[in-house]
């Protein structure tokens, strides 16, 4: 039953090759297809008597966490595709294409999510990569877009090299590739000379690093977040984030479990890291999208957090966090789409002006993903970093835990810039902003937009059924089979 | 087994596509370098292999056979990337193409 998850995309993706009508519509079909999947998948893996299994020789595991990845990942499919639909219309690039590669990558995030071997992990990121650098550049004509494709290109080829070479590594420490056997191999033996496998976990973090935008390994994110085009740009901090977690998580938290005090040090600077300088520099950006893009390097830093715990409870927080943040970066990526007109020309700060006035739905909408990310109470974003510093207290990691705190607060700035630019910039008669032109909101785009503003809201308010899902979704290690 | 030569090997090629990425300036040189990146780790995934008797050595050589059809994927993406910033800017200078800043 769990294979049906996969077997649907995998479906979808031969059936989505030929020219049809409604190609939007077609990849929200089979999303919602894959997340029905996953939903019977989830019921078969937290039955006690059955349980999570693995398949295809041992490649791939079905348990609770890559089945909450694969519901995660499709859910950003759908959004993303309800918002790239007006949008391709309106840069004129209508056509199967993008929806093809969204489906493709999202197939790969699925496989990286699902991987119980390091080699399945990697044809998993590099069939969501490669998918995802023609996506950056598909705007052909526009300078930024090819910009941004060539950049996300060479610097990600050059860590998923990386990342080999630590796989190679890591390999050659153990013997193995497959998880259940490195965990058994490392259970087993202790390593007299561990640099082999010690140099293998730190060009793993960082090759899966890189993927989720952890500093040092950045640098490209705000470029290609600017330049791609902004469906893509939803796409790529939802999707493609969480796929790099869901594979951070698994070879950390539960394969090299027992080598936690060595790589538990290098998480910590890592979290720190990304957390200040996400949020700092979001501070000092323009453009919106630029903003957007550091904010999100800085939500990767509190997943980071909640990974930092090394516990349940901060995997089950880190889970939750990428589940609200799926929806909030969603949202906050499809209002930029839709002020951003044609050939995304302006999403410099002015083209906010006054929006409350003339979409107040919309600047509404803005506000709430806003807000959320921000943290304030009553929305989802509130509660995932309020489970992950938790689990850092409870990790005794309170240092951690503060400067989290602290780097929430200053990019409440960042947030708060931009709504006070929406509501209060505007005055009677204010020429400049009276000749911005109107914001038109297609139906496809405000139906994903609202779906995501009512997930954040609902959540915020009812926390407790997606909380226990992120609960019972941690990973599973069965035992390799004879 | 000469196993430390090959590893040896595989370190010197993977320093020199690193130094080629940051160093080179021309796009399609970069494309090379991360070939060479590749390469490396093929030869380190079939020298490792070699020491862990033979069950546990066809991971390692089935992978290396995995890495050497997605490197011909990506550099096929990548040329073409590259190609397309030819044709609009006639340079494949990747110090040229910096719109985007801060």
């Amino acid at each position: 039953m769990g294979g049906a998850l996969f077997l649907l995309t995998a479906a979808a993706l031969a059936s989505g090759r030929p020219p049809r009508g409604f190609y939007a519509l077609f990849t929200v079909i089979t999303a919602v297809l894959a997340m029905v999947g996953s939903a019977l998948a989830w019921g078969r893996v937290t039955d006690p008597a059955r349980g999570a299994y693995s398949a295809i020789g041992d490649a791939i595991m079905v348990d609770g966490f890559s089945v909450f990845f694969g519901i995660v990942i499709t859910v950003a499919i759908a959004l993303a595709a309800l918002l790239a639909d007006d949008y391709l219309r309106r840069e004129g690039l209508d056509g199967p294409e993008l929806y093809v590669l969204m489906l493709l990558s999202g197939t790969g995030g699925l496989v990286m999510a699902m991987a119980n071997d390091l080699i399945v992990v990697f044809l998993g990121l590099e069939t969501l990569s490669i998918a995802l650098y023609v996506m950056a550049g598909f705007q052909l004509r526009r300078l930024e877009s090819q910009e941004s494709a060539i950049k996300y290109f060479v610097l990600g080829s050059f860590s998923s090299a990386f990342l080999l070479y630590g796989i190679a590594l890591v390999y050659g420490a153990t013997g193995s590739t497959n998880f259940s056997r490195i965990a058994d191999f490392l259970a087993d033996n202790l390593l007299a000379a561990n640099g082999l496998l010690l140099a293998g976990f730190a060009l793993l973090l960082v090759g899966l690093g890189f993927k989720v935008a952890a500093v040092p390994f950045h640098v490209w994110t705000p470029d290609v977040y600017q330049g791609a085009p902004t469906p893509v740009t939803a796409f790529l901090a939802s999707a493609s984030k969480a796929a790099g977690f869901a594979a951070l998580l698994r070879v950390f938290l539960s394969t090299f479990d027992l080598y936690r005090l060595d790589w538990r040090p290098i998480m910590w600077v890592l979290a720190v890291l990304t957390l200040v300088v996400g949020s700092f520099l979001a501070v000092v950006q323009t453009d919106v999208k630029r903003m957007l893009a550091y904010s999100s390097i800085s939500h990767a830093g509190f997943v980071l957090v909640g990974a930092e715990a090394a516990s349940d409870r901060g995997l089950a927080g880190a889970l939750f966090y990428l589940l609200a943040y799926t929806f909030m970066v969603v949202g906050s990526f499809g209002v930029a789409t839709l002020v951003g007109r044609r050939g995304d020309a302006d999403h410099s700060l002015p083209a906010y002006r006054g929006l409350s006035q003339r979409r107040p739905l919309l600047a509404l909408a803005f506000t709430v993903f806003l807000l959320a990310q921000a943290g304030v109470p009553l929305t989802s974003g509130f509660l995932a970093k309020f489970y992950v510093i938790g689990a850092a207290v409870e990790a005794e990691s309170y240092a951690l835990a503060l400067i989290a705190m602290i780097s929430a607060v200053v990019s409440a700035f960042v947030y708060l810039r931009i709504t006070v630019a929406m509501y209060m910039t505007v005055e009677e008669g204010d020429d400049a902003a009276a000749a911005l032109p109107f914001v038109r909101v297609p139906p496809a785009a405000a139906l994903s937009l609202g779906i995501a503003l009512v997930f954040t809201v609902v959540v915020g308010l009812v926390p407790s059924p997606v909380v226990d899902f992120a609960r019972d979704a941690l990973p599973v290690l069965v035992s390799a089979g004879p | 087994m000469l196993v430390n030569q090959f590893l040896l090997l595989g370190a010197v090629l993977f320093c020199i596509g690193v130094y080629g990425v940051l160093a080179r300036r021309n796009g399609v040189l970069v494309l090379m370098s991360i070939e060479l990146i590749l390469n490396a780790v093929n030869i380190n995934l079939v020298a490792l292999g070699s020491v862990q008797g033979p069950e546990a050595a066809v991971a390692g050589q089935v992978f290396a056979l995995f890495v050497v059809t997605i490197a011909a994927a990506e550099v096929g993406v990548g040329l073409a990337i590259v190609l397309l910033i030819y044709r609009n800017r006639s340079t494949v200078d990747l110090d040229e193409v910096d719109l985007m800043k801060g």
